[in-house]
């Protein structure tokens, strides 16, 4: 056979072709491995919504829950700690709460929450994730009408979960979603109806 | 072939020159691919090299990611796999093909090494090559029963039980050679954690190695073809072997509908039987390890049948272990016991193909025998065949002397 | 027969002190009946996994298993498995437990009773199967039944209010001036709530439901195996054009 019975055009449009398909077989097999990363069933299960029955939960208590591994405070708030949410206004960064990232739309409101009484706030410092520590301690001489302080970076939040001016921690505290099963049942991870 | 010579022939760009002067990239790329000649006249006993490269490529990446959810611990293993195989997405998939893969680690393995039987690849100047790949069927075989503990299954379990006691059986150190290897007085969680870092790393570490050295050494002498000829013995003006063609494109391009080939061979398996009829995944197996029961009937899985039948034919415990190691180590001296002039069976006498075949049935046979009961009449058979086995190699250096063979074409047998 | 080695004799002997809960004697012996299962057939599954819920869970459970993958696969909503299924369970993420300690299992059993996870598949649809159809009445048992596949099995036989209760009938053998039993069959002493058919109906749909549990993927598989294997077919056909495009060369 000579030179001239090889057909180029054919050769490469064949070698092109074997390459791509190749590439592209390498691609559905990468498949398998990449998804085998994501939250298995069992982490799903772990990460399921967390029922609060919060019948007993006292006015100025706070509770500590966990869903998907992290930290939720369940807080009732009192009167005097909702009359105060307003006081606070001129010291905090997002006092309307615009970020919108950090609460679904039924808790953006004054109380960033679905029921004035009730905040359920992630636990977690949006500076660098420290836990924040609760002080409901009024103290005026400091200006401190209660909150959420972070140990790590000295971030500090009112009692919606508001951040305050001068402080490291960029945006609110997250609230995550949730709706209310019954008046004293809340559940954690699960929206209300369709969402 | 013009035109790939010209391509080799042009000036580098600015990367690769670059490298290339740090590393000898273009110099290895050319040395091992675009200007290894090997024998245009391969067949299909050829492909099994390349095709083990593969399923290695294969145990290695799906192994990274089965240790990403297995726990090595006898409490957890067990759970951990059917967490893969249920919980983890796809985990299922992962695991078929590591446990295919083992099988189908063996059968190309052993084709390749039947390979270098029919046409005395083993001989000289390639007695190296076959050693080393010796050397990778014995990590191999360390490999794939370190690898069957991890499940902690039933299978996993007793058949660690009873491979481990053959050791047992050499004299004096045996008992103590034992408990040393399990880390405890029987199989139990320390065994397991240590069965898990041989599989993981210290084997897979000697099998690459062993692999790479392999190729090199292949490299260095070139490949054997059909014919056994030696096609450096007649090189072109150019200094190319009249008979050979460059490993890329030419074999590249063959090798790959055989990968292609193969590839569905074992999607088949993956996909439509996985447990291979209890061959590849064996049904007790299913059953988490219970120290209090053997099941009714226990055997290694399928390719270590074959020594398992050998070990089983011998009614000593010292002998068995030893002719059952012997059963595994002779093929080692192949390059030695084979005294013929020739290389190729295509140019062999009678004597040798008649000894090729009762080995090849005696081999399967008895992995075949492996796999049953210790009945009186299976274990007549196994012994029937142990002898059969043991002969092909004893007798080599005489049968293979005296064996009449055919006149050696100078060239090598090519058809387009 | 071949001198067994220490280990082979201690296998032996372990064989010996589990006889007998072991399956290898008796199994070996009986023919086992065909369960002929039918494992896309969603109904037969659905069904079985209601059976399963009533009369298994109780005591076996299916750790390995979640209540959500069954759903999907079963084309159960949320609702219908917690309303059908759900017994000992909130949320439809977690797997099949039983309610029953394990220590109080093995008071009352003298054995905890296995997981069913994976037996189908240790041990055969068909011997399931055989296994439910084969309770027979043995008055020296605690239970006062005994199984032809299982000799000596401490499960009761919790299935008789549906399938009754039958005797086993044995032929003798003279064999040598030695008498050997001989299985013959079964013969019904007091009938159950179902009929022979609806009983050996009912018994295979929960082997079915017990098969698909130990491989809950396995449709997903056999799909996912057509598809790979057309791709590798397409692959083959343009690497095979390639190669003897490129030996053309070689003469």
């Amino acid at each position: 056979m000579t030179e001239n019975d090889v057909d180029h055009k054919r050769r490469h449009f064949l070698t092109v072709a074997t390459v791509v398909t190749g590439v592209v077989g390498i691609g559905f097999a990468s498949i398998p491995f990449l998804s085998s990363l994501k939250p298995s069933a069992r982490a799903q299960a772990l990460g399921a919504p967390v029922e609060v029955p919060i019948g007993s939960l006292q006015p100025g208590e706070l509770i500590r829950v966990l869903w998907r591994g992290r930290l939720v405070f369940v807080l009732r708030r009192t009167e005097e700690m909702l009359a105060s949410l307003s006081d606070n206004t001129g010291d905090l960064k997002d006092p309307n709460s615009e970020e919108k990232d950090q609460q679904p739309i039924y808790a953006t409101n004054e109380y960033r929450s679905v029921k004035p009484e009730f905040l359920v706030v992630e636990g977690s410092c949006t500076h660098l994730g420290c836990a924040p520590l609760e002080d409901f301690e009024i103290r005026p001489a400091e200006n401190w009408n209660g909150g959420f302080f972070c140990p790590c970076h000295g971030s500090k939040f009112d009692l919606a979960g508001r951040v305050y001016n001068g402080v490291p921690a960029p945006t609110n505290l997250r609230i995550p979603p949730h709706r209310f099963v019954r008046d004293d049942l809340i559940l954690i991870g699960q929206d209300t109806g369709a969402a | 072939m013009a035109r790939i010579e010209a391509e080799v022939g042009t000036p580098k760009g600015g990367l690769l020159r670059w490298i290339d002067d740090r590393f000898p990239l273009s110099e290895t790329m050319r040395y091992h691919i675009t200007e290894y000649y090997a024998s245009k006249n391969f067949n299909f006993w050829y492909v099994f090299g390349v095709l083990a490269m593969v399923v290695l490529v294969i145990q290695v990446v799906s192994g990274i990611f089965l240790t990403m959810n297995y726990k090595p611990s006898a409490a957890e293993a067990f759970a951990s796999v059917e967490y893969i195989m249920r919980d983890v997405e796809m985990g299922w998939l992962i695991r078929y093909m590591h446990s295919t893969g083992a099988s189908f680690f063996f059968i190309v393995v052993y084709l390749h090494m039947f390979r270098a039987m029919l046409y005395g690849s083993y001989k000289k100047p390639r007695e190296l090559i076959w050693i080393i790949g010796m050397l990778i069927f014995f990590v191999l075989m360390a490999e794939g029963f370190a690898g069957y503990l991890l499940p902690w299954g039933q299978m996993s379990y007793w058949g660690a039980q009873v491979i481990i006691s053959l050791f047992g059986a050499i004299p004096v150190i045996g008992d103590a050679l034992v408990e040393y290897i399990r880390g405890d007085y029987s199989i139990s969680d320390i065994t397991l954690n240590r069965f898990f870092a041989l599989h993981i790393i210290v084997l897979p570490l000697a099998l690459i190695g062993l692999v790479f050295v392999h190729i090199v050494a292949l490299h260095e002498v070139g490949s054997n073809n059909p014919d056994g000829v030696e096609i450096k013995e007649h090189k072109g003006p150019n200094g190319i072997p009249l008979d050979g063609v460059a490993f890329h494109p030419y074999h590249t391009s063959k090798d790959l509908v055989a990968i292609i080939i193969f590839l569905m061979f074992f999607s088949a398996v993956i996909f439509f039987a996985p447990e291979m009829g209890g061959y590849f995944l064996e049904h007790a197996n299913f059953e988490p390890a219970n120290m209090l029961a053997t099941p009714e009937h226990i055997a290694p899985v399928w390719y270590f049948t074959p020594f398992y039948a050998v070990l089983r034919a011998v009614p000593d415990k010292l002998w068995g272990a030893i002719l059952m190691g012997g059963a595994v180590l002779l093929p080692m001296f192949l390059p030695w016991l084979d005294r013929s002039r020739v290389n190729s069976i295509r140019y062999r006498g009678w004597l040798y193909k008649v000894a090729l075949t009762l080995f090849t049935v005696s081999f399967v046979a008895l992995g075949w025998l492996g796999m049953q009961p210790a009945d009186r009449v299976f274990v007549l058979a196994a012994r029937i065949f142990s002898v059969i086995y043991f002969a092909f190699f004893l007798l080599m250096p005489y049968y293979t002397s005296i064996d009449k063979t055919k006149p050696v074409p100078e060239r090598v047998v090519y058809r387009a | 027969m071949l001198k067994l080695n220490t280990v082979a004799r201690f296998i032996v002997v372990a064989a010996c002190l589990v006889a007998t809960q072991s399956v290898a004697i008796g199994a070996s012996e009986i023919q086992l009946q065909e369960a002929n299962i039918d494992p896309e057939n969603i109904a037969s599954l659905q069904r079985g996994a209601r059976n399963f819920m009533n009369y298994c869970s109780g005591c076996h459970s299916a750790q390995y298993v979640r209540y959500k993958t069954i759903g999907k696969y079963l084309e159960l909503s949320e609702d219908q498995l917690i309303d059908n299924l759900m017994f000992n369970a909130a949320n439809t993420f977690e797997t099949i437990n039983v309610a029953m300690p394990a220590d109080s299992a093995e008071r009352w059993f003298g054995k905890t009773p296995p997981d069913l996870s994976l037996r189908a598949r240790a041990k055969g649809a068909d011997y399931i199967y055989s296994f439910l159809k084969g309770f027979y009445v043995d008055p020296n048992s605690p239970t006062g039944v005994d199984n032809i596949v299982l000799s000596g099995t401490s499960m009761p036989h919790i299935l008789w209010e549906l399938q009754g209760f039958q005797a086993a009938i044995y032929s003798e053998n003279i064999v040598d001036s030695v008498t050997s039993l001989e299985f013959e069959g079964f013969e019904q002493v007091t009938a159950g709530s179902m009929n022979a058919e609806e009983y050996d109906d009912f018994v295979r749909d929960t082997v079915n439901f017990l098969a698909y549990i130990t491989e809950p993927i396995r449709s997903e598989r056999r799909r996912l195996g057509v598809w790979v294997l057309m791709f590798l077919l397409f692959f083959l056909i343009i690497a095979t054009m390639l190669k003897k495009q490129i030996w053309k060369d070689v003469s």
